[in-house]
């Protein structure tokens, strides 16, 4: 028997890679960072929101003390989102809507790509990958820009509709479409929805496909009950990946429409941040996005650390 | 000729549907990026009207091309400079942190590795903020410009190489590494000889894919910027694109563009050269997108 021949080694890992004091030591500078700078703010965000208000120069001041925080700057927020005062409510329900609609259209879309690009193979495989990512590098502002100059008055768009001036179309798409926005939110998330897919779909066997089409399924039959059972985790994953950055998008709103009338929740963090004595308010929008997302957010590391565990 | 019925129910046909719809996406992706890529050499003013080719935007212009205006090569440098310093901090940081976490057992190394994963996840506007209070409330030996740039982002991004780094290290497995010391070295020099090396593609990838995302960044390099000198191209098209500017703003995210295509080209090329003749490195494109 020669030496190749041996089994890989069954038994459990030397100690000394367990006690050794050499990994906490590689880890100790990435997570001192992550406290310092992720964790820290957020409770810096904590202090301001329940914190006061300099009474003269509207600047707000911190308290650290969580036994003196005081709620006003929260419940004001509150209190502002439904009812007789609800000046907040609209901009959030119209996160929800866009937010999911963009989603649904980002999935039609992304699903049927990732698909078909992980089935290709051959040649035309890499150069159809490349072009997938494409979009992935090139700049999300470039990428609005260039629908802010399709879509202006006198832009290709408008042109293209009016069939060489055919019809006199003289829509202004780019004053608080709604329709406009959540198209321009699609355009910007779906490459990072149909990359973490194509990566999903890739590992999908194709085999049990084929299984399922000898012993009788159709198309459809197959599709819903082998593909889609199979490739749940990764839309999900995929899905939170796309939707937790939109909840916090409200640049897509500003360039392509710049009208209250589609201000979205990241809007208002980026309306009330910048006026003065309006800081607290910026960070309960914030604390209220991280109340929302926090649930997704942790789901989706379950997901990923159990698909870890899997490989 | 076969009829529609019987086209749909031959199973060996060609995905149609799938080729179509896969097709359409490439153009209504592409197509809008490479129109504004065309008006950046327009002759004219208008982002809209054709008026003859020329570099008039990129340098011809005396005072309005990006050569010329130094708001906008200003933002071109900041943009690049912030890529670089950001890379060199966060790659290293994130590459040591993985292997650490991956090693290291127990509920501390668990905890860090949850921070890290919530950190990739979080909506980006939410750190910048936090982030921003800290700076404006907090007496810092910094203020905002590029050193708060340069922090918010490295925290943004030391997930990516942390994520790529441990995916890799699951593939390669502990048994090249447990040779290694079985044949005298110690932890240090087996990570140094054995380790390192096998990571090195997954350490390149991220390394292409921290530059590109960070020359990307727009959320958190508009907030910590101090003033208009910091402020990166991304920030420069949002703050002019509504207000009538001129195709200089497309060259502008043109030359952007190639910056990135260029890294994402050497990257790549340099990446293949390094998983020549290794059989567990995922191939090619595929592992370049992220997908470890």
């Amino acid at each position: 028997m020669t030496l190749a021949e041996v089994d890989a080694p069954v038994k459990s890992p030397p100690k000394r890679t367990r006690n050794s004091r050499l990994w906490p030591l590689l880890a100790m500078p990435g997570a001192v960072w992550l406290l310092l700078f992720f964790l820290a703010p957020l409770y810096v965000v904590l202090a301001i929101v329940f914190g006061q208000v300099d009474p003269i120069f509207r600047t707000p001041i911190p308290v650290w003390n969580p036994l003196e925080w005081d709620p006003t700057q929260f419940t004001y927020v509150l209190t502002h989102i439904a009812g007789a005062d609800g000046v907040y409510g609209p901009a959030l329900v119209r996160t929800m809507v866009y937010v999911v609609l963009a989603s649904v259209l980002c999935l039609l879309i992304a699903f049927p790509v990732a698909y078909y690009t992980a089935r290709l193979s051959g040649r035309w495989a890499g150069l159809l990958l490349a072009a997938l990512i494409a979009p992935f590098w090139i700049s999300y502002m470039m990428r609005m820009l260039a629908w802010v100059n399709l879509l202006q008055d006198d832009g290709m768009i408008n042109r293209l509709f009016s069939l060489g001036g055919l019809f006199d179309v003289r829509v202004h798409w780019l004053t608080g479409q709604p329709v406009v926005v959540v198209l321009g939110l699609v355009y910007g998330y779906v490459p990072y929805m149909i990359l973490p897919l194509y990566a999903g779909l890739d590992r999908l066997p194709q085999s049990t496909l084929e299984a399922a089409r000898d012993l009788g399924a159709n198309r459809f039959a197959s599709f819903w009950r082998v593909t889609l059972p199979m490739c749940r985790p990764t839309i999900v994953a995929a899905v939170l990946l796309t939707c937790l950055p939109m909840l916090g998008d409200y640049f897509t709103s500003d360039m392509l429409s710049a009208s209250p009338k589609t201000a979205m929740v990241g809007n208002l963090i980026n309306d009330s941040v910048q006026s003065p004595g309006q800081t607290g308010q910026a960070g309960a929008f914030v604390m209220l996005v991280l109340i929302v997302t926090v649930v997704p957010m942790f789901y989706y590391v379950r997901v990923t650390a159990r698909g870890e565990g899997a490989t | 000729m076969r009829g529609p019925v019987a086209w749909w129910r031959d199973p060996w046909r060609p995905p149609r549907i799938l080729m179509a719809v896969t097709a359409g996406y490439l153009v209504w992706s592409l197509l809008p990026v490479l129109i504004a890529v065309i008006f950046s050499f327009n002759d004219g003013r208008s982002r809209t009207n054709w008026q003859g080719f020329s570099f008039r935007w990129y340098w011809g212009d005396a005072t309005k091309s990006v050569w010329h205006d130094a708001a906008l090569h200003t933002a071109l440098l900041q943009t690049l400079k912030l890529g670089v310093i950001t890379t060199l901090i966060t790659v290293p940081l994130g590459v040591l942190f993985a292997i650490g976490i991956d090693r290291w057992r127990g509920r501390l190394p668990a905890g860090a590795n949850l921070m890290m994963l919530v950190s990739f996840v979080v909506p980006e506007v939410l750190l910048a903020v936090a982030l921003l209070f800290v700076i404006t409330s907090l007496a810092l030996p910094f203020g905002l410009g590029t050193s708060a740039q340069v922090i918010g982002l490295v925290t943004f991004q030391i997930a990516y190489p942390a994520v790529l780094v441990r995916a890799r290290l699951a593939t390669i497995g502990s048994q090249y590494e447990e040779a290694a010391m079985d044949l005298g070295a110690s932890p240090m020099e087996a990570l140094r000889r054995v380790t390192v090396p096998m990571l090195l593609p997954a350490i390149f990838a991220s390394t292409v894919l921290v530059f590109a995302d960070v020359i990307d960044d727009f959320v958190l390099v508009r907030y910590l910027s101090g003033n208009s000198s910091t402020e990166p191209v991304s920030v420069k098209i949002y703050n002019t694109a509504r207000a009538a500017p001129t195709p200089a703003l497309n060259a502008l995210a043109t030359l952007l563009l190639v910056a990135a295509l260029i890294a994402v080209t050497i990257g790549y090329l340099v990446y293949r050269r390094l998983t020549r003749g290794d059989e567990t490195a995922r191939g090619g494109l595929a592992a370049f997108a992220g997908e470890a």
